[in-house]
């Protein structure tokens, strides 16, 4: 019993030690440039099981996240941005998934925004 | 099942050992003096220029899978500098991270918006903006709606020249008319209520076909129409509205805004419109239009804490609202009740409060509350001829919302209670109707968005009604876009009333007509609830032609009731009121096209079909009065703003009603004999308005500008107390063209 106890005590000292929040807010930075990329950064990162909202901001190419720490990391979500072929700054996406992204949405052509159009 | 464990371990050991070699493993430790291991937890590992990256776990350590492909391997953490690796092959990496002075990455807080976008609905909603609302600058929202297809504006009666709106083949009573979401003409205001908002209070209206949502209640049958009243916040503080036209109309609207504070505003809104001029240019005795007078006062209290993240609203409206109709030579103080000449008074004093209270979890953008209450008090007292007709409405309504999501925001929920009561008191002639209406409810609302494709909206409420009993309703909607710029919706639904009989078909006072009530003994009048199904489909294609957008739409519905209080005008010397016996149904199609055909000019054509059929006691007829065919066109014309903000603006709209048929009137004496049908008229509306800055526009337009009027609109109008008397069977304007003027200045 005062084992387990113990034990608990050790789980609860690790919990508050890590502070893995249930609804962490985060920001970070992914290329696009057009409401079409919006859609598909905001899907993939909300694909990402633990992610629970996504906002991409078109001027400022910020992605704001309110994430589950306990289920997901920023990496996992870059991995899943840069597969659907959209650039963050620590991964790149292949040039396959680049490739495959609509005509208008080629930001590593041209960067400027284009929100208007689309 | 020993040899199957061996062979397991055995497998899983390859899998840990093929994996190992194809890996690169480490640590991540943040550089001290003493050269001690304190693992960097969080810290980011990924190759250079490529899709493949970790994230060390609490105790520093990562595992990266090792490709030839790449070999530059980033370790960066904030606040330490990023150091690049040089790795060519599977190995064990510990590595130190040095701290650096500057932040390399900076958190920026983005305000919250004020509100949330949704991208695509899955219901089918038109929204008027207040650019649109100004191309028909009349004068309340009842004339909102001229310049829109999805509603179409009737005549109520030859007295009042009140317009009843119908979507879907379907009157107003059909409708859920909700202001800011609060339900508002129902009940004792079903007839005039619309006119008792005035225009240059409405910020933008959203008109949803077909079932609504369960979250504002269980009674919209063929759609709702919601408005958004201007807010003082965002309203500009001083607007002057003046408005008159040649009928001697004049109207007078001023709205104050002030911000007390960061987070208080408020709001007064003034109204008033008079008209003392008689008119009577078909030359029938009776006034065209009403003489009339309203005062409108609205104090608006606006609160919001972006911080904390509340919102809230306080609304508090008097008005006070005097028509007298009927022959121009009546005097209400020496000829009421009495037989000189026939008249009508027309008295309405209303009183609404409403409270709005909002919360969104400051670091849940996702999830708020939300509370609305409001109470209201309705008095009308009038008599049309010898027929009295007062009613007292008093309401409470009040709904609590939850919204939040399931995992992550493609997946939303709406879940709540309603509490509503209404009080009825009715003096119909001699009897007295009393009445009281109690129901509470609970609702959930589940809607599904994948971002792209799909999404749907699902809701289930469930009601306990002192008079409706216990009830579920559903409703359902779905929309699927199968390519670019395409849009598939449909839904179905629900929906549920109790008819206030008398006051939905007020005009009937002014006829001569006898008063039947067939009921079964039913808990509302005699008769039995109303209860209906509607489900519909539509498409959306956007296109570009000429390198201008335009698009293309197509939608047809259905209602269909299972119960109605079906209002038989089949008898020229009654009105006769019985549970349904049969079957009743609206289909309604519309086929609608816009585009911008020349730069600036804007055109919108619109083909509408209804086949609106009822079981009457003379047979299944096409609903009286409403037009099988109609036709809409509408042009608008903007010059490009200049820097000041001047501009000219010009709309023109066209509608075209088909055929109607007229209620039989075959056993009137034969001058009094309508026929079966009458045929269809075009109407035609115009306006200009000249911007001069931002600050003051005057328009000028015209209703009604070839003057397409109904020849007789009230029947026997020489004989008012004689048995043919009848001023409901209008299909056409009672009122020729009209000129009208106004201004709009804003500082």
């Amino acid at each position: 019993m005062k084992k387990n106890v113990i034990v608990a005590l050790f789980l609860l000292i690790g919990t508050i030690g890590f502070a893995q929040e249930k609804n962490k807010k985060m920001t970070f930075e992914v290329d696009g440039r057009c409401e079409m990329c919006k859609m598909r950064i905001e899907k993939a990162a909300l694909g990402v099981p633990g992610v629970k909202f996504a906002d991409w901001d078109i001027p400022s190419h910020q992605l704001s996240l309110i994430v589950d720490e306990r289920k997901t990391n920023p990496m996992e979500i870059k991995t899943a941005l840069v597969a659907v072929g959209h650039d963050t700054k620590e991964l790149k996406a292949t040039q396959e998934a680049y490739d495959n992204i609509h005509a208008c949405c080629k930001y590593r052509e041209d960067d400027t925004d284009d929100n208007k159009k689309h | 099942m020993k040899k199957h464990f061996g062979l397991l371990i055995i497998t899983l050991t390859s899998v840990f050992c093929s994996i190992a070699q194809e890996k690169v493993e480490g640590m991540v430790m943040e550089a001290n003096d003493a050269g001690k291991h304190i693992g960097l937890q969080g810290a980011n590992v990924y190759w250079l220029n490529s899709p493949i990256g970790t994230i060390t776990d609490e105790k520093g350590l990562f595992s990266i899978p090792f490709s030839n492909a790449y070999n530059k391997l980033v370790i960066s953490y904030v606040g330490f500098q990023a150091d690049t690796l040089t790795i060519n092959g599977p190995k064990m990496v510990h590595h130190w991270l040095k701290p650096s002075n500057q932040l390399d990455e900076v958190v920026i807080q983005q305000e919250r918006e004020a509100v949330q976008k949704t991208y695509f609905t899955s219901q089918n909603v038109v929204t008027i903006n207040s650019a649109e609302l100004l191309k028909a600058a009349c004068c309340n929202l009842s004339e909102s709606f001229e310049t829109n297809p999805a509603i179409d504006v009737n005549f109520n009666d030859a007295l009042t020249g009140t317009k009843q709106i119908q979507m879907l083949g379907l009157t107003s009573p059909y409708l859920l008319i909700t202001q800011e979401n609060i339900p508002m003409v129902r009940g004792a205001s079903q007839t005039y209520g619309l006119t008792f908002t005035p225009g240059t209070w409405i910020e933008s209206i959203q008109i949803t076909k077909g079932a609504g949502s369960v979250v504002n209640g269980f009674e919209s049958i063929s759609g709702q129409i919601n408005t958004e009243l201007v807010k003082p916040l965002t309203d500009t503080p001083i607007f002057v509205n003046g408005y008159a036209n040649l009928n001697g109309r004049l109207e007078l609207n001023t709205h104050f805004n002030y911000k007390l504070s960061d987070r208080w505003s408020t709001g007064l809104y003034l109204h008033g419109n008079q008209r003392t001029v008689e008119v009577d240019m078909n030359d029938d005795d009776f006034l065209d239009v009403p003489l009339a007078n309203q005062i409108n006062i609205q104090n608006r209290w606006q609160y919001q804490n972006p911080e904390k993240g509340w919102v809230s609203f306080v609304n508090l409206r008097f008005l006070n609202d005097e028509k007298q109709v009927g022959q121009t030579n009546f005097n209400p103080d020496t000829g009421r009740f009495t037989t000189n000449a026939w008249g009508s008074e027309i008295d309405t004093q209303r009183f609404d409060s409403s409270l709005k209270l909002g919360y969104v979890f400051p670091n849940l953008p996702f999830q708020s509350f939300g509370f609305q209450a409001a109470y209201s008090n309705h008095q009308q007292d009038s008599y049309y001829g010898f027929n009295v007709y007062d009613i007292d409405h008093e309401s409470i309504y009040s709904n609590l919302i939850f919204n939040s999501i399931i995992g992550n925001t493609q997946h939303k929920f709406k879940t709540g209670l309603t509490f509503a009561y209404d009080g009825y008191n009715e003096l119909v002639n001699d009897a007295n109707f009393v009445r009281s209406d109690r129901s509470a409810g609970a609702f959930f609302e589940y809607s599904y968005d994948n971002l792209e494709k799909v999404s749907l909206t699902a809701g289930l409420r469930f009601d306990t009604h002192n008079r409706l009993g216990n009830f579920f309703t559903p409703r359902f909607h779905i929309r699927y876009t199968p390519w670019e710029l395409g849009s598939l919706r449909g839904s179905f639904g629900i929906g549920r009333r109790a008819a206030n009989i008398f006051a939905e078909n007020q005009q009937l006072f002014g006829s001569s007509r006898t008063i039947q009530l067939l009921g079964n003994g039913g808990d509302i009048y005699g008769f039995d609830a109303e209860r209906a199904i509607n489900f519909g489909v539509s498409f959306l294609q956007g296109f570009t032609l000429f390198d201008r957008p335009g698009n293309f739409s197509i939608d047809f519905y259905r209602t269909d009731f299972e119960n109605q209080v079906v209002v038989d005008w089949e008898n020229p010397r009654a009105v006769v009121f019985s549970n349904l016996e049969g079957e009743s149904y609206a289909n309604s199609l519309q086929i609608e096209l816009n585009h911008e055909i020349v730069p600036n000019l804007d055109l919108r054509t619109a083909y509408k079909f209804y086949d609106v059929k009822t079981q009457y006691q003379t047979g299944l007829l096409q609903r009286p009065l409403v037009a099988r065919n109609r036709f809409f066109a509408n042009l608008g014309y903007e010059t490009k703003t200049k820097e000041n903000g001047s501009q000219w603006r010009l709309d023109y709209t066209l509608h075209a009603v088909g055929e109607q048929r007229l209620p039989n009137t075959s056993t009137n004496p034969v001058p009094l004999q309508l026929g079966d049908f009458v045929d269809g008229y075009t109407l035609m509306n115009a306006q200009v308005t000249k911007v001069f800055s931002n600050k003051f526009e005057v328009y000028v337009g015209g209703e009604n500008l070839t003057a397409v009027t109904q020849p007789n609109p009230i029947l026997d109008a020489g004989n008012p107390f004689g048995p043919n008397f009848d001023t409901t069977i209008v299909y056409a304007p009672i009122l020729g063209r009209m000129v009208y003027l106004g201004f709009r200045f804003k500082s």
